[in-house]
């Protein structure tokens, strides 16, 4: 019987061939875990090992409160740091953990275990890159390995040529509305089609980064010429096997969408699922914009959101806050210029990380604020106040937005497409 | 008693970005759903039940939020589904997650969860409802946990899991 990408790299990582269904206890190749899921992995650790299966195999990356925002967090990343440095671990201070890894470590067809609900973001890369919970991450710093039940798959073709001011978390936003926010649960979401790959792995990111919110055990691309041309630029240049699911793998399902006629999308809070047309919520007046997040903070989103910006002001009285993904996205925009740009247009702009994505510094929101932000989640209280709004879309949404301080069509500036976007 | 939640109720309610600060169960089980519904951590009881809609802990992959219902001594959550990661946490703490159609369960009625039967049983509806608990789930939940079992048993029992 074929085999399902998702299957293909299961059974390369427990020694025989797997389907959907089966048990494994599969070999990882990289275990990560943040400033805060590993506070959490410590004391599990402990019960159970003295070392880690490998030092060069962890990776921790401080993102997601840091540079610490108060004494509360200072204690747990001290205590993170006390074990990082008895087990001979560097800890990352570069940024968000899944651009991270996409940057610097994962390669196509490898296993990783993120202990954190973005890790599908992997599959922009052609892995898999699965989400568990600190225990989890504990038992696979000192083993190496993580038991899992093979998923299904659920393949979305995706095809079509995106129009101007469209872009590939539209196209994720509109797959977010279809399955909704359970609509991947417990599967694998295989992207393929015209569309996606004429996506470079930066956009890709942008889909699997956001499919977790639709519920799946992880998300997919499969590797081709552009995997190789980012892994190129990323200064990490490697052969790899280009695995694909066989004709004849099983499917749980297949979907096709056809984003010729898509229009740039927006979710309103506080459901991812609740997307529209950016027009239909248009006017609506905001107090910060947030342009960050693994979702949508590299150097090719920074682009349009200088194309955009460029000898324009932000709206006065409107917070525009500008945080890279990484440190390798700061100092290539800082290189173009796109920073300095950014800040004569008003903007701030803070230091890699996850920043006001999760409420907890660099941008919180009082009560009944609206925010618009290019990240993955609008919950209640995602940012701060629960009683503050929160809508999500792409960096051109955001960018043409705090230009006016409301909710505005990126259409409006964006007239030209901007390479392969 | 029960508390009655919705849909897509995500780890963010349970444990909220700002109180996920500390490693402490009690002090999780003090913040359980502080903003979302303030009165529950004063007032839940070892042995109620959390009931809820489809997808349960959906979002953050926090473990804090497992941890705070635990340590609130929560009977088990009975749910229409739960999101994975939120599932797995719960496996690999021994809190019992148990699958059922939730619709005709309201806050007041006495619940008794039968493990055995695999059954939950509404004595002020006079109702048995059939609850899905996988094996390993009970399994774990007897050794106190995954940290305990593996502890006790070593880690080459992980390989023992797939017989759960």
């Amino acid at each position: 019987m074929g085999q399902t990408l998702a299957e293909k790299i299961f059974s390369r990582h427990s020694g025989r061939d797997v389907h959907a269904g089966d048990f494994v206890l599969a070999d990882l190749d990289y275990v990560m875990a943040h400033d805060t899921t590993c506070a959490w992995a410590l004391e599990p650790f402990s019960q159970i090992a003295k070392k880690v299966f490998d030092p060069k195999k962890i990776i921790i990356p401080f993102d997601h409160a840091f540079p610490a925002p108060n004494v509360a967090m200072a204690k747990l990343q001290s205590e993170i740091r006390a074990f990082a440095e008895e087990q001979g671990i560097p800890i990352i201070y570069d940024g968000v953990c899944h651009q991270i890894m996409a940057e610097s470590y994962t390669v196509p067809g490898m296993l990783v275990l993120g202990a954190d609900s973005h890790s599908p973001t992997g599959g922009g890369m052609s892995c898999l890159e699965i989400g568990v919970g600190s225990t989890d991450a504990a038992i696979a710093m000192a083993t190496g390995k993580c038991w899992f039940r093979v998923p299904q798959t659920i393949r979305i073709r995706i095809d079509g040529k995106l129009k101007p001011g469209v872009y590939a978390k539209d196209v994720i936003l509109l797959c977010a509305r279809e399955l909704g926010p359970s609509g991947g649960n417990y599967r694998v979401l295989e992207y393929v089609g015209s569309t996606v790959e004429s996506f470079g792995v930066p956009e890709r990111l942008t889909l699997t980064n956001m499919s977790a919110e639709l519920g799946c055990k992880t998300a997919i691309v499969p590797a081709d010429d552009h995997t190789a041309q980012y892994l190129q630029e990323m200064g990490r240049p490697q052969p790899f096997e280009r695995l694909r699911s066989d004709p004849d793998a099983r499917f749980e399902r297949e979907i096709t969408y056809r984003v010729d006629e898509l229009e740039p999308m927006i979710a309103c809070p506080p459901d991812v699922d609740h997307d529209v047309p950016v027009r239909e919520v248009a006017g609506r007046k905001l107090d910060q914009v947030f342009i960050g997040s693994c979702t949508n903070c590299r150097i090719e989103d920074l682009e349009i959101v200088y194309g955009i910006w460029k000898g324009k002001k932000v709206k006065p009285g409107l917070r525009a806050i500008i945080t890279p993904a990484s440190r390798r996205v700061y100092e290539e925009a800082l290189r173009r210029g796109y920073l300095e740009e950014f800040s004569r247009a008003g903007a701030m702009i803070t230091s890699p990380g996850c920043g006001a994505c999760l409420g907890r510094a660099g941008g919180v929101l009082f009560d009944k604020e609206v925010c618009l932000s290019t990240s993955n989640r609008n919950f209640e209280g995602r940012m701060g106040s629960p009683l503050a709004e929160i809508y999500l879309a792409s960096p051109a949404t955001a960018a043409a937005s705090a230009l006016t301080g409301v909710i505005t069509d990126p259409r409006e500036f964006v007239h030209e497409p901007v390479g392969s976007f | 008693m029960n508390w009655k939640f919705g849909d897509n109720i995500n780890t963010d309610l349970v444990t909220p970005g700002r109180y996920n600060i500390t490693t402490d169960p009690k002090e999780l089980a003090k913040v359980c759903f502080i903003e979302y519904r303030p009165e529950f951590a004063k007032n839940v009881k070892p042995g109620d039940f959390v009931i809820a809609g489809e997808n349960f802990g959906c979002g953050s992959s926090r473990e804090t939020a497992v941890t705070s219902l635990r340590t609130c001594g929560i009977e088990a959550v009975v749910a229409k589904s739960f999101a994975r990661i939120f599932f797995r946490n719960s496996l690999n703490q021994g809190l019992i997650c148990a699958t059922t159609d939730t619709s005709n369960i309201e806050e007041g009625d006495k619940l008794e969860l039968d493990i055995d039967r695999q059954v939950l049983v509404n004595k002020t509806k006079g109702e048995e409802l059939e609850v899905k608990i996988p094996s390993m789930m009970l399994r774990l939940r007897e050794e106190g946990g995954i940290i305990p079992y593996l502890k006790k048993h070593g880690l080459g029992a992980l390989e023992e899991l797939r017989k759960m």
